[in-house]
């Protein structure tokens, strides 16, 4: 860019005002918020709803059609009589036919009634609100702190970038995002658990800590310690990559000029001008990466026996606890579904350019 | 009274191509309450020399010479010193306004930045004055809560020209600030920046490379070409009289509304600015000229006052042209 | 990347090989300019060296170790000892050696990495090139359901085909290629739907080609590079994902791969015995193959992506 006047261009066909000055500002522009806001919530939720029915679909595809006979899973120990397994088949609706399994499938699972667990013998429902702290817990805590580190060492690493920093940060990114979790899980488990001793070994509480309400906190907590280190470790390099090429996105833009221009400090550019434009086409991205995280999520609670959803999703796996595994299947895709949707939700109130289109 | 001087300014950028000189040797002043237009193609150098006045050239310029506002050196200046003269010395409009705008904060934020940053004020005096200012700029004031997409490009230029006053610099540099409107826009716009300039006496340098534009706001008019000043003299001379073959083909490309001669005889210019990194030995224009002669190819001629049709030398009236300075005519005669 | 533009002189001959030999000449070119700027980058030529060795000693493995190291039956070693001379990396819990196993696991690792990534980016490109060429209700579809898989948490869908599918390398490869291929999809379809609206596309479909010759001559051609690169960041994954999945037990049983050995160290209280010999290498050798691909996968990216070359 040595002389910029080739790229001017670009508002001079837009001319025509957006709005009517001087008239009912405030309200017009609310009433044509709400009216497309309508209409982009529609169509995001009605993608998201088809793809919720592809979940249950599949899964239904995966589960009933590709795996096969329950009852055989159910009875590989015992010796059964045929009468006892037609009995059971009846008590399970195995019976009925295939199109009326499925309707009962999509029914069941519509209101929340899962089946029951092979291993535990109980409402899988409850096995799913029983764990489901410990997961949102673990997870939740792991990718706040993934997010809040990639972010921020992603924007000072693309600011200054080709700087030492950048290099070294990138580098430290890379190689822990090469790490397999499991993997640096054990490692992290034998030296600050086995060798060092400062740390649990595993599980989300000690049976000797006192029941009173502090003491199991801090308790939760030391146990918290490692699982999150070892998942924020592994994450936080993606979300640093994402901050990184969009805050580069950014530099060698006009308003940024505009903005040292005026006399702000360089990091004042950064955090008032780059970084809130960059942040907006992450938005989705994090949300996108969920996947991501209920992968990390799964296999290090795996590791460290963490009492969650994700060690029952593994642990269900050998048993092997088919209602269960199917019940954690679409809570987990429909549960990344749902985040994408909240991402383009969010999108649409804090880009005010996706407005007018 | 001298507000800016510029003393024999290089900028050179460096890249993958080499070294890229855009700015090669530019002298040139601008008194307080002055209007001073600056012409040429894209490439010529003049959005550089708009930038290097608040040294906002990327890392990969190289700067030599001196910047001298109210008398102080620019280039000499520390980062502190330099973020205080930033647009309370002078301000930029800078072109293209969608861009030049954060495309997510609020208009009024925006105007009201720099006064945040300058003066010991609070957020809602700020505020306050931001409305003042689009107001001044003929925008109301309940735009200040508006998203730059919600305007329209006068709009948004007008909101630069508010930002631009803000602090009341000492001298506003418009660059192409009217280059993506369409005309009647254009019209209001540089209406409303010449009356804000003669209102407040400060002064401003224009850019352009539109020399009638130039000639209808501008005291006094400077024509660049491949980084140099080709041709300086009052806006209307320099447009309706050139001395130099380039603003005349320049004045050309863009006739006054209502000239009859010029419609007959649709002016325009050949070829493209020189590359450079491979610039002509002797004058930069030579290659594109109709008028040059031998003594052009290998010598570069200097910016030296000449003649003005025919009569006594105007001693304001400088031109870089062998030709202007023998008194010929620098356009060719059919 | 060069455009297939075929310039003047190149209409005018009139014979097909000397129309082929100047498509050649300018691939040539064009892969040698792309190497130069490949060259250029250190870290990408580090990631090839590393990758260079590696594949080296997988392929050499058989020659260096004897498999008979592999049997449990003819181990000779005590269990889980510490790195000796006999043992440099000591020995597993039925006393065969750990380099031996690291060594040989990397040919499972590599080959069902590659493998599996073979396969994704066959179906991604031919799904991309199709749906972005052809459009409509199939282009639509085709969008929706890659968009349905990029969405879905990989591992979730890997465990769960696996569990019903059964253990064996060909499911694993089948698995790990059917939550990988979207990514490709995706892209292969947007680069082709730039290449479809440049203007000599314009010129073969005036001039009568078909949608066979427009894909294979034209679009293809310029969305391979992309797709070298992308499929050089998705041989990482798939080796992660492979060892997540065989660490976790899914894996083929009768084969030794990185993430099998650090299946049986786990389930044999590697951990708990604190033997860091039995943990480290494989899960070393993982995390070196990933980082050389990686590392190859940015330079690749940095030569063929217009949008991320050249520093601003």
């Amino acid at each position: 860019m040595i002389d910029g006047s080739t790229t001017a261009g670009g508002s001079s066909a837009e001319d025509p005002p957006a709005g009517r000055p001087g008239g009912p500002r405030r309200g017009s522009r609310h009433g044509r918020v709400s009216s497309g806001f309508g209409w982009y919530l529609f169509k995001h939720a009605g993608g998201a709803a088809v793809s919720l029915l592809l979940v249950l679909f599949s899964s239904f595809f995966i589960f009933r059609l590709i795996a096969g006979d329950p009852i055989d899973q159910l009875t590989k120990e015992r010796p059964v009589s045929p009468e006892q397994r037609e009995a059971m088949r009846a008590e399970l609706g195995l019976d009925r036919p295939m199109w009326q399994q499925f309707w009962d499938y999509i029914a069941g699972t519509l209101t929340l009634d899962l089946g029951e667990s092979f291993q535990y013998r109980r409402p899988i429902f409850d096995l799913i609100v029983e764990r489901l702290p410990a997961t949102l817990l673990l997870s939740g805590t792991g990718m706040v702190l993934a997010v809040a580190l990639g972010f921020w060492i992603g924007t000072r690493s693309g600011w200054k970038q080709g700087s030492r920093f950048d290099k070294g940060q990138v580098a430290t990114g890379l190689l822990l995002y090469s790490a397999p979790t499991f993997w640096l899980g054990m490692i992290v488990i034998l030296v600050f658990a086995r060798f060092l001793g400062i740390f649990p070994v595993n599980g989300m509480r000690s049976p000797s800590t006192p029941p009173d309400f502090w003491s199991q906190a801090v308790d939760i907590g030391h146990h918290l310690v490692l699982p999150v280190l070892t998942y924020t470790a592994v994450v936080y390099a993606g979300y640093l990559m994402i901050m990184r090429s969009s805050i580069l996105d950014e530099i060698g833009s006009d308003y940024l000029t505009t903005a040292r221009a005026k006399g702000l400090r360089d990091d004042e550019v950064r955090r008032r001008h780059a970084v809130p434009n960059a942040l907006l086409p992450t938005v989705t991205l994090v949300f996108l990466a969920l996947g991501s995280v209920v992968n990390g999520s799964i296999v290090t609670e795996a590791v460290f026996s963490w009492p969650g959803l994700g060690s029952l999703f593994v642990q269900s796996i050998f048993y092997p606890d088919r209602p269960v595994l199917q019940a954690l299947f679409v809570l987990f895709s429909s549960s990344t579904i749902l985040a994408v949707l909240c991402a383009e939700i969010l999108y649409w109130f804090i880009d005010p350019r996706i407005r007018r289109s | 009274m001298t507000l800016l001087e510029f003393r024999d300014l290089h900028v050179t950028y460096t890249g993958s191509r080499g070294r890229l000189p855009a700015v090669r040797g530019v002298d040139l002043t601008v008194d307080a309450g002055e209007t001073l237009g600056i012409a040429g193609e894209s490439g010529c150098g003049k959005s550089t020399l708009a930038m290097a006045v608040l040294r906002l050239l990327p890392k990969s310029a190289e700067v030599s010479g001196r910047i001298l506002l109210d008398g102080e050196d620019l280039l000499a200046m520390g980062w502190g010193r330099l973020r205080a003269v930033r647009w309370t010395g002078a301000s930029i409009v800078f072109q293209g306004a969608m861009h030049s705008l954060n495309a997510v904060q609020r208009i009024g934020r925006q105007v009201a930045e720099p006064l945040l940053v300058h003066e010991r004020t609070t957020p809602a005096k700020a505020a306050r004055r931001a409305e003042e200012l689009l107001e001044r700029v003929g925008l109301p004031p309940s735009r200040a809560r508006s998203y730059p997409h919600e305007l329209s490009g006068g709009q948004r230029q007008r909101v630069m020209i508010a930002m631009a006053l803000a602090c009341d610099p000492g001298l506003i540099i418009a660059d192409e600030a009217t280059t993506a409107l369409d005309v009647m826009v254009q019209a209001q716009v540089l209406q409303l920046i010449s009356g804000l300039v003669a209102e407040k006496g400060v002064g401003l340098v224009m850019i352009s490379h539109d020399l009638s534009v130039l000639s209808a706001v501008c005291d006094r008019a400077a024509v660049m070409y491949a980084g140099r000043i080709v041709e300086q003299g009052p806006a209307r001379e320099v447009f309706a009289n050139a001395r130099h073959p380039y603003s005349a083909a320049l004045g050309a490309a863009f006739p006054a509304i209502g000239d009859l001669a010029a419609r007959k005889r649709p002016g325009g210019l050949a070829g493209d600015p020189p590359d450079p990194s491979r610039l002509p030995r002797g004058c930069a224009f030579a290659p594109r000229c109709a008028v040059a002669v031998e003594r052009c190819v290998d010598e570069s001629p200097e910016l030296l006052p000449v003649p003005t049709g025919g009569s006594a030398a105007d001693p304001v009236r400088t031109s870089a042209c062998f030709v202007a300075q023998e008194g010929e005519p620098v356009v060719a005669q059919r | 990347m060069t455009s297939t533009t075929a310039s003047p002189r190149a209409l005018h001959l009139s014979s097909k090989r000397a129309r082929r030999k100047l498509a050649r000449a300018r691939r040539r070119r064009s892969f040698a300019r792309s190497w130069t700027a490949y060259r250029s980058q250190r870290t990408g030529m580090v990631g090839l060296v590393l990758l260079g060795a590696i594949v080296v000693l997988a392929i050499g493995a058989p020659i260096l170790i004897d498999e008979s190291q592999l049997s449990v039956t003819q181990a000779t070693g005590g269990r889980m000892e510490p790195p000796s001379a006999a043992y440099p990396l000591g020995t597993d819990e039925t006393g065969r050696s750990i380099l031996a196993l690291t060594l040989w696991g990397s040919r499972l690792s590599l080959l069902i990495g590659l493998t599996a990534t073979v396969v994704a980016i066959l179906i991604g490109t031919a799904i991309g090139v199709t749906s972005g060429h052809i459009g409509g209700w199939y282009g639509w579809i085709a969008l929706r359901i890659s968009d349905w898989f990029m969405v879905l948490p990989s591992l979730v869908v890997a465990i769960a085909l696996l569990a019903v599918l059964g253990r064996s390398m060909a499911t694993t490869i089948t698995v790990i290629a059917l939550v990988s291929w979207s990514g490709t999809t995706r892209l292969v379809r947007a680069q082709t739907l730039t290449v479809q609206a440049r203007p000599y596309l314009e010129r073969a479909r005036a001039l009568g080609a078909g949608h066979w010759h427009q894909m294979t001559k034209h679009i293809l051609p310029n969305v391979l590079p992309l797709v070298l690169a992308s499929a050089t960041l998705l041989v990482p994954s798939a080796i992660l994902m492979e060892s997540s999945l065989a660490w976790l037990g899914l894996g083929d049983p009768s084969v030794v791969s990185w993430g099998s050995i650090l299946n049986r160290a786990s389930d044999n209280g590697a951990v708990s015995a604190h033997a860091w010999w039995y943990l480290l290498p494989p899960g070393l050798a993982i995390l070196i193959v990933v980082l050389a691909f990686m590392m190859c996968g940015r330079a690749l990216e940095a030569v063929f992506n217009p949008r991320l070359r050249g520093e601003r």
